[in-house]
């Protein structure tokens, strides 16, 4: 026993055996709803579009720059990283705007409801996946 | 107002609890809240704008992109793209960062520091596009 408040955490289990009980639930011991994981998914993406901003960044100013600057922009976007890159950022973005519009019905005063909560969140999710494979199956035949 | 007066007139205004807590207003939340709510409003358009655009973009050369670029359309919407995700990102990462991070200098520091990286990366993106397009 390292401190004094400690004494309050022993108990017993249904065996009889003494244990240290839980802190107050954190993350790791809640089932995972839904909103919660779109909650996190939803600050989660919007960091990573900033990630995505600094490419938009580069491939602006390169292209303002100079024909050799804007070649090894195009040539890292169709490397294997820069695809994947590419991927997660459409992923983010697609994510990011289903979700904000989710954030944008609950701020004009909608949509508070419990089962329009969770069937919003798999529209999101759902949405996100098809518009992100459209994008994709178009980009592809494009290039 | 002389300051003369040895009265002291801090936290007169305040509730008992906001006094207890000594955390102060929110200060300037419901502009913070506002702005970025306004520029989530105006990056639906403008985002599926870009996508569409960018589709277009892939595998093109430079002067693809300057064609591309020397219409009104474009540039106009490409600035502000720019300027409502920047502004966006911004807010987002200083409500991140407050969340997060306890200590003041730290706080206060990497808030600052994202709001001058944001502005830097815009004025950059916007130069640029203007570079190509006029």
């Amino acid at each position: 026993m390292r401190d004094v408040r400690d004494a309050l955490m022993v108990a017993r289990n249904s065996d009889g055996k003494l244990i240290r009980r839980p802190l107050s639930p954190h993350l790791q011991v809640y089932r995972w709803p839904i909103s919660m994981a779109m909650s996190i998914a939803h600050r989660v993406t919007g960091v990573g579009l900033g990630i995505g901003a600094l490419l938009l960044t580069w491939w602006l100013v390169a292209a303002a720059v100079s024909d050799d600057a804007f070649d090894s922009v195009q040539w890292f976007l169709a490397t294997p990283i820069g695809l994947l890159l590419l991927f997660g950022w459409t992923l983010a973005l697609f994510f990011h705007f289903f979700s904000g519009i989710r954030h944008l019905v609950w701020d004009a005063g909608f949509g508070f409801e419990k089962p329009w909560y969770d069937r919003s969140a798999w529209a999101v999710v759902i949405a996100t996946g098809a518009a992100t494979l459209l994008l994709w199956i178009v980009g592809l035949a494009v290039w | 107002m002389s300051g003369t007066s040895k009265t002291p007139k801090v936290g007169i205004m305040r509730s008992p609890l906001g006094r207890a807590r000594g955390l102060g207003s929110a200060k300037a939340g419901a502009a913070h809240w506002w702005a970025q709510r306004l520029t989530a409003l105006a990056l639906l358009p403008l985002t599926l704008w870009f996508l569409c655009a960018a589709v277009r973009l892939i595998g093109a050369t430079r002067d693809d992109v300057v064609s591309w670029m020397a219409g009104p359309l474009p540039l106009v919407l490409m600035i502000a793209l720019v300027i409502a995700t920047f502004h966006h990102l911004q807010l987002g990462l200083q409500v991140v960062i407050e969340d997060y991070v306890e200590n003041d200098a730290l706080r206060v520091g990497g808030v600052l520091l994202v709001k001058a990286i944001a502005v830097l990366l815009a004025l950059a993106c916007i130069v640029s596009a203007l570079r190509l397009g006029l």
